[in-house]
Formats: C-alpha cells, structure tokens, sequence
C-alpha cells in the first residue's frame, strides 16, 4: 500500500499553508497613511512590482479558464495569448512612464488634473467602477468554484470564506498589504501551473520545457508531431483544423487590439506603476510584469494542445463503463456530461453540441451506468458535454499525476482569483475614498478620515463582490467584453492623448470619451443583449464581434476628440506646462522609505 | 544644459525609438500572427507552422524583449540629456 495522503488532505494542506502566509505577510505591512494605503507608499522596488503585477493581472479566468478556452479554439485562442500580452508594450512604452511621473494616485486622478474638469474626473471614476465590479464579481465565484471542487465545501461557504482573506488584508494593509500578498501569490501560482505542465510535457513528448514540447514529436513511438496528431484528430471528428482556427480574419484583428488596449486601460494594472520609486523603475517593472506573465502565457497555449490531446485519446470512442475514475469524478462537479444517443455503450465526442445549456442532473443513471441529465439532446452526433474549465483543473487527473499536484492546482487557483480581487477592490475603494469624497464631495477631510473612507469602502466593496459572487448575474461573461471594451474606448484615447497631444483639451477629451463609452454600451445591448433591435453574427459592423468592438470604439473617441479640440479652445498655459513636465524624467521625486513598523 | 533645445531633441528621439519599437510590436503580432499566418504556415520549424508559432508564442517573446530594449535605450537616452533622476 501507498502511504502517500489523499487529494482532499493534501488540498487542505496547502491552502492552510498559503492562507497562513498570505495573513502574515498582510499584518507585517500593516499601513497608517493614505499614501501607504493607495501606492503602498511609492517605495515598490521594480522586481517585487513587476511580480506583484503580474498577480494582479493574472485572473482566476487566466489560471482555470484560458488554456481551456484556446484547446476549444485552437489557433483562435491567439487573441487572448497576444491580446492580454501585448497591452504591456503600450503600457511600458506609452503609459506608465508619464503616469509615474506624474505622480498622483489614481487614473482618474490624472484625467481629472490633465483635463481641468471634475465631469472629466468623474466620467473617468464611473468607468473604473463599472470595470472593477464586473471583474471582482467574477472572482469572488472563482474562490468559489476552487473550494466546492476540491474541499467539498459549499460554493456559498468559499465565497464567504475568500471575502473573509481579501478583508483581512485589503483593508488593513491596503495597497501594501496587497503589493506584499501578491508577490506570494505569483509564486504560488505560478509553481502550480507550471508543475502540471512540465510533468504532461515529459510524459507526452519527453521535453522538460512546455514551450517546446509543444512543438515536439510525441513519445508514443509513433515519430509523429503533437500539433500534426491534434490537427488529425480534430479534423476527423469535424472540428477546424487545430492550427487553423474558424473566427475570419478581422474579427481576429479587432479583439486583439481591444484586448491590448483595454489591458493598458485598465485602472488596476495602470495603478500598480505609480507604486515604485522612479520613471525608470515604472518602465522596468513593466518589463519585469510581462516576463512574469509571459511565463505562464506561453505555457498555457502548450497545455491546451497537451490537454485536448489526452481527452480526445481517452475518452472518445471508448466504452462508458472503462472510462478512467476521473470522468465519473469530474461528471460529479457537472462539468462533464454524457448522453448516449445511439445506445452503444460508448463516448462518441465530435464537433456540435451535445446538449441544450449546461447540465441538470436528474436522479437514477443510464444503461452504462452514467448520471442521466434532464436536458434536451440537441441535433447531433456528439454525445460529449465538456465544460471548458477541466482543461486546467483535471488534467493533472487525466495526466496520472501524483495527489499533491492536484492539490496544488486548487491552491494556484485560489491565488490567482484573491490577487486579481484584491486589487480590484482597491481601485474601487480608491475611487470613492480619493476621487469622489476628498477630491469633490469634502476636500477638507482629514488624512485620517480619509484612510478611514477608504477602509470602509474597501469593507462595503467586498460585500457587494461576495453577493455577486453568492448570486451571480447571468450578465457576467457578457459584460467582461464591456470591460475591456469600455477600458479601451475611454481610458485609454484620453491617457494617450494626455500625455502626447498637448494641445487636447477638456472639451476634446470628455466628448471623446463619452462617445466612445456610448457606442460601446450601445454595441454591447444591440448584440449581447438584443435589445435596441438585437442582431446576429450577419449583422455585425464590419463583420467585428463585441469582444473586438472596442476597438471601433477606440478609434472612434480618438476622431471625435482630435475633431472637437480643433474647433474648441487650447488647454490652459499651465496645463500645458503640466503635460511638458511629465515628458522628462527629471525630478519624479523620490519616495519615501517604507516603514516597516514593530510587531 | 537643460535649455529648450536639449529637452526637444530628447523628445524627439524617444518618438523615434516608440515609433520603431511600436513598428516591430505590430509586425510581429498583427502581421506575423495575423494578417499574414497563412503564408507563414506554409513553413515549418519542428512541428510548429511558423504563422500559428508566432500567434502562439513568438509574439509573446518578442514583447517581452522590446520592453527590455526600451528600458535600455530609455536608461541611456535619460542620461545623455542629462534628464534622469538623481
């Protein structure tokens, strides 16, 4: 007998470990300023910042979803892989520099001074709070998801218990609390992502490195490469071509550029670069952020080849009753159904979908012994419902890969969900405490009542996130094409132009926005919704999908702000001071010396 | 010598390393990855297609070296001008 622990032991294990570190590191960096609290007082060394970005940035939709999403797209999945990498080059190059040096706490705050108006100001707090919710909704129900898969536990129970984490340490320690907790969570995510790869990597090709067992002739003696095997394969079941991809070539075009841009829009990654010393150090924890994130991005496209591979080979044509023990695990969760349409006893997986909507299990089981669903068979020959969260989540299972890395993928996950949330939560408390309450409703408030607002907002925005996270809208895979769309046709133009087009001016930049943001909204109820006249794939502009359609809208707050600051007046003299200044380097201002204070 | 002149000149170079920079970011992933894949998939390295390597990977590691490159040519620009910090 083995004498190696059970999955569900190992998982307790590990999330005890890394929960007790997170709270740790959270007390250590207790703060007492609003400097502290919002930019972690300014004094991040770019190498810890880069990390602790690059945790923010990575979602629980990076960590679970993503390599589940490109096996189900092949070459498609590009779009995610170059969208959310290649935001980093505009933010190095054209934002975070000029913003550091800057120097103020908020993206708002910027718009806000840059544009002389409080409507700027307050256009710029609505966008960051609409984006900010929408996203930590999603995440409060990744920690959910994690626990009720791995622990067992109630899915309501690990949303309160994650609410109880990110409380703990976004509220004491603010923005130093969560650059601190971060750190540990990159680390830990990362080591938990890259074990299963590298172990699947070894045992489908013999190449340590996914990156390029990915590219590799498999080690089934066969001599054949993986990406040629996986191209047959999915052509033979009716699937596009692996390496081929179905979406048309503009539609692929224009959700990369609104995912670029709307990542180096979007206000919890552009805050994290006015948190470090210096303009220098701004563009080089840039870099150190997209080397961070590459790690895991590059790895991804590796794993969802490695994954499709393995569940086609598995289960496809194979008799229900010899399936391995993880598909009956997994069927369990509802993230995998099966209906047997033609009586043979066996899995036949090919393109289509095999089922009306997701899975309701009803009691009893079938003839092979599967749990029956009460769901609608739709007209096909596929038989096979596979959730595309599995690619991640069990394929360590799939691999036969030892308990403790199972374990460790739960751990990764949760990681990943609370950075990204607590981050979120931050720019929201940020906006209320620093943008709308000291800036507009009260500028004489005290720096202890304003650490007070910020905490207290920071404590409200949690609940409202948990409540999302207990009942979530079913609005929520719809609106995050919003979010980016929304971070791309308004944050974005106005930055840009802020800082390289001196003579924009408030009139520009607000009308700009505005448009922008309508026109997304608009596109987004026509085709997401259907309402305002709905419409079908035949009916879009341009033949562009809404998730790409913030690239239009872009383009379109660019002409409408450059048109209307023509015929309108120049900024004043000392605005256009302001943006000269932020051009040099020179003078940033150091920052002071965190205090690490007696425990 | 932080006169007019100088401040300028800095700026102008740091366009120019943008514009090039920005030039090879779009190549690289809107060209390569994109706009001309297909072409490029008619060759192969191992077993990648190269149009499908770049969409998946190559355009990922190019980023992350522009980022470096710019902080190297931005680090030296600064001092050159005399416009860095301490």
């Amino acid at each position: 007998m083995r004498t190696s622990m059970d999955v569900q032991t190992w998982t307790y294990l590990l999330i005890g470990l890394t929960f007790a570190l997170y709270l740790g590191i959270a007390y250590w960096s207790r703060v007492t300023t609003t400097k502290e609290f919002y930019i972690a007082g300014g004094g991040v060394s770019p190498l810890a910042n880069g990390m602790a970005t690059a945790a923010d940035w990575m979602s629980a939709a990076s960590f679970i979803s993503m390599a589940g999403l490109i096996s189900f797209m092949g070459y498609d999945g590009a779009v995610y892989l170059m969208g959310w990498t290649g935001g980093y080059v505009l933010l190095a190059l054209l934002l975070a520099p000029y913003l550091r040096k800057f120097g103020k706490y908020t993206v708002p705050d910027f718009i806000g001074d840059r544009y002389y108006s409080n409507i700027a100001r307050t256009v710029a707090v609505i966008c960051a709070l609409f984006v900010s919710f929408t996203y930590v909704a999603g995440q409060m129900r990744g920690v959910g998801i994690v626990f009720s898969r791995f622990l067992e536990v109630d899915i309501n129970l690990g949303v309160v218990i994650g609410m109880g984490i990110v409380f703990f340490y976004a509220v004491l320690g603010g923005m130093k609390g969560i650059t601190y907790t971060q750190v540990a969570q990159y680390c830990v995510l990362i080591f938990a992502f890259m074990v299963p790869a590298i172990f699947i990597s070894i045992q489908m090709t013999g190449v340590f490195l996914p990156q390029l067992g990915f590219g590799s002739t498999l080690s089934d003696g066969s001599g054949m490469y993986l990406l040629d095997k996986l191209d047959g394969l999915n052509t033979e079941l009716g699937f596009a071509a692996y390496t081929d991809g179905s979406k048309s070539r503009i539609d692929v075009f224009a959700i990369t550029a609104a995912l670029m841009v709307g990542t180096a829009g979007l206000p919890h990654v552009i805050v994290r670069f006015f948190t470090v010393p210096k303009v220098r150090d701004a563009r080089l924890s840039a870099g150190w952020a997209l080397l961070f994130i590459a790690i895991l991005y590059t790895t991804a496209p590796a794993v969802a080849a490695f994954a499709r591979t393995n569940l086609i080979e598995s289960v496809n044509n194979k008799e229900y009753k010899l399936l391995p023990e993880w598909f009956g695990n997994w069927e369990k969760t509802g993230l995998l159904a099966w209906v047997d349409k033609n009586n043979d006893g066996k899995v036949q997986y090919m393109s289509g979908t095999a089922i009306t909507g997701k899975p309701e299990f009803i009691k009893g089981s079938g003839n092979s012994g599967e749990r029956l669903v009460s769901n609608a068979n739709q007209e096909t020959e596929n038989e096979l419902y596979v959730d595309r969260d599995i690619m991640v989540l069990a394929n360590p299972e799939i691999a036969n890969l030892p308990n403790w890395v199972i374990a460790l993928v739960a751990a990764g996950g949760l990681a990943a969900a609370l950075s990204t949330a607590a981050g979120l939560l931050l720019v929201i408390s940020t906006s209320i405490a620093h943008d709308l309450i000291k800036k507009q409703i009260k500028p004489d408030i005290s720096e202890k009542g304003e650490l007070r607002a910020a905490r207290i907002a920071a404590g409200l925005a949690i609940f409202i996130a948990g409540y999302f996270g207990i009942h979530p809208p079913d609005f929520v895979a719809a609106v995050v094409a919003l979010a980016f769309g929304l971070a791309a046709a308004s944050f974005f133009p106005a930055i840009i132009m802020g800082i390289f087009y001196k003579r924009m001016n408030k009139e520009g930049a607000i009308s700009g926005m505005v448009t922008g943001l309508l026109l997304m909204i608009f596109y987004i109820l026509k085709f997401k919704f259907g309402l305002l006249g709905g419409g079908g794939i035949t009916d879009w502009w341009f033949g562009i999908s809404p998730e790409g359609f913030g690239f239009v809208a872009m383009i379109t707050n660019f002409c409408v702000a450059l048109t209307v600051s023509r015929f309108t007046p120049a900024p004043p003299m000392h605005i256009q001071e302001m943006v000269e200044n932020i051009r040099y380097p020179k003078g940033a201002g150091g920052a002071v010396d965190i205090e690490i204070k007696d425990i | 010598m932080n006169n007019d002149k100088n401040l300028k000149q800095y700026w102008k170079r740091n366009l120019r390393y943008l514009l090039i920079l920005l030039l090879i970011w779009f190549t690289v992933s809107y060209g390569c990855g994109i706009l001309f894949v297909d072409e490029l998939n008619m060759i192969k390295i191992g077993g990648f297609k190269l149009g499908f390597w770049f969409a998946q990977q190559g355009a990922i590691y190019i980023f992350v070296i522009l980022i470096f490159v710019y902080v190297h040519l931005m680090n030296k620009l600064d001092k050159e001008h005399n416009v860095d910090e301490d």
